[in-house]
């Protein structure tokens, strides 16, 4: 039965298509030499070197990496924390159902709503501080918000699968607490830890909705100048720094993959 | 932990909050205490009922619905295709469809312009069957929203699909086959089942973001198709009706709740299986 049956080779290789069709569309018309339409008149790269001598592109891409770097420090570590003390400090019965929940939260619900509840509330806070005008700074934190989740539920499932015996053995070795957790627990965490990472990296690049609902008119960042762009009216450049982006995900998947794998 | 408290568990209290206040004449909040958004929601105001936004509600359900279904029945050919596959070519077709998972949403969205540009076939087929005038683009319209919704969210249905899917005990099937069991039966009977726990993962990847998704409708659906994300992103944008906003953004919260609550009723089902 395992032998494939044509007509479902069909349909996945039609679905397969549909799914790459589009993209494959942006990848050549990037290339393509004609500025207004969509036929056909031979092969550029001009659009890709207009990209580097465009000001806002590359305040965007800027605001872009910074955002993502910072953002999946700060929420690695947090995350890698809050992965190992709900793993390993004993938590009463209901403490850890409630952790539990709010762990899950960012993970499970239209990002939509975590985008409008940032917006009310640093909306408040900027009552008390104008540190909270929407801008890079709210970006950092939004995007933190939803990082730390995705860290620390890949952090607590290697936590998970490495067990407590080496831990219990080094214990009984006399190891102190803070000896521990860094000579012991976090050098077996690191793939962990390393993958949650680049998992946070990844959703950041790749986050609209929440960026689009606490940025500033200083901080744009690529996924929202494309989208602000597009609304005018898509051009051959758009194409070039979009296939920029796919290649940037595809590079940053092979990365996941590899470092998962080993 | 604290973190999340601060920016997750308090914004959401606030956002409980604010859906009770009251929108002062020039956009700010006034603290007082109203039910009035959620009246203006299910449809209630001065000037009577409308539906309308009951409708907006309505279609985001529905275009979530058909979006998870549609995803579902392309998933499970793909999900059998790639599993057929040997060993080290079955990794480059899962690779294949993880790219477009993790590929910018705004640009998978784009895209479908160029693919339903008045230049090439599909607007030119839709235009001589009479859909639409000749040399416009085949969007904004419901059509290209499906389209997008569906290109987006199928990888999310794919990829736990196959995870059920190779492990499927094939044995069962041939099982079912050997004693005659129709098609629809072997299906339904040795397969479903079988696959249930990363179909319903699929589903509720698919069917809970795609309920609030404002991207797509945004782009491909035009100014008059109105989804919950879109209502929701109008009143904190253009608006400027926080509590309105608040509200609408809770209505979708309690929709997200009755999804993953009978999510999660399945997967305990699930469980004795």
């Amino acid at each position: 039965m395992r032998t494939s049956n044509p007509l479902i080779t069909v349909m996945a290789l039609v679905t397969v298509g549909f799914l790459y069709l589009p993209l494959a569309a942006v990848a050549v018309f990037s290339v393509n030499a004609t500025r207004y339409g969509l036929v056909w008149r031979g092969f550029t790269l001009d659009w890709y070197i207009k990209l580097f001598s465009n000001e806002f592109i590359l305040e965007a891409a800027w605001n872009t990496l910074v955002l993502a770097v910072v953002s999946t420090i700060v929420a690695t570590i947090l995350g890698t924390i809050l992965a190992i003390g709900m793993d390993r400090f004993p938590w009463g019965r209901k403490a850890n159902t409630f952790l539990d929940l709010v762990l899950h939260i960012p993970v499970v619900i239209p990002d939509i709503i975590l985008a409008a509840a940032l917006v009310v509330a640093f909306g408040l806070l900027r009552f008390t501080s104008s540190v909270f005008e929407p801008g890079l700074f709210n970006m950092i934190i939004g995007h933190i918000t939803f990082q730390i989740s995705f860290v620390a539920l890949v952090v607590r499932s290697r936590l998970a699968s490495i067990g407590r015996d080496v831990e219990e053995a080094a214990r009984d070795l006399f190891a102190s607490t803070p000896y521990l957790l860094l000579r012991v627990t976090l050098p077996l965490l690191l793939p962990g830890i390393v993958a949650g990472a680049m998992l946070a990296f990844t959703l950041s690049l790749d986050d609209f909705v929440i960026s689009f609902f606490t940025a500033g008119p200083d901080s744009v960042t690529l996924p929202l100048f494309i989208f602000a762009a597009v609304r005018r009216g898509v051009t051959p450049q758009i194409h070039a720094l979009s296939t920029l982006v796919v290649l940037i995900t595809v590079i940053m998947i092979f990365g996941m993959e590899r470092f998962t794998r080993k | 932990m604290l973190w999340l408290i601060v920016f997750l568990v308090l914004p959401g209290l606030v956002l409980i909050a604010v859906s009770f206040a009251t929108r002062g004449a020039y956009g700010q909040l006034e603290w007082v205490f109203t039910v009035e958004n959620y009246q203006r929601l299910s449809g209630f105001s001065l000037f009577g009922w409308t539906a309308d936004y009951i409708m907006i509600v309505l279609r985001s359900v529905w275009v979530a619905f058909i979006t998870t279904l549609i995803s579902v029945v392309l998933s499970y050919p793909l999900s059998f295709f790639i599993s057929a596959r040997p060993e080290r070519s079955r990794y480059f077709w899962l690779t294949l469809v993880i790219i477009p998972f993790w590929t910018n949403m705004v640009i998978r969205t784009y895209a479908w312009f160029l693919i339903l540009a008045p230049e090439l076939p599909l607007a030119k087929l839709a235009t001589f069957f009479g859909f639409i005038p000749a040399g416009s683009p085949l969007y904004p319209n419901s059509f290209a929203v499906y389209l997008g919704m569906v290109s987006m969210y199928l990888p999310f249905v794919t990829l736990p699909l196959y995870a059920s899917v190779e492990r499927l005990d094939w044995t069962l099937v041939e099982a079912a086959q050997d004693l005659y069991a129709s098609k629809v039966r072997v299906f339904m009977q040795a397969i479903l089942p079988q696959t249930l726990p990363g179909l319903s993962v699929g589903i509720v990847l698919t069917f809970v973001p795609a309920m609030g998704m404002f991207v797509v409708p945004d782009l491909l659906g035009g100014s008059k198709y109105m989804l919950v994300g879109n209502l929701i992103q109008q009143q904190f944008g253009a608006s400027r009706d926080w509590p309105f906003g608040a509200a609408i953004s809770m209505g979708l919260m309690v929709l997200t709740m009755i999804s993953l609550q009978f999510y999660r009723r399945r997967s305990k089902e699930i469980e004795f299986v």
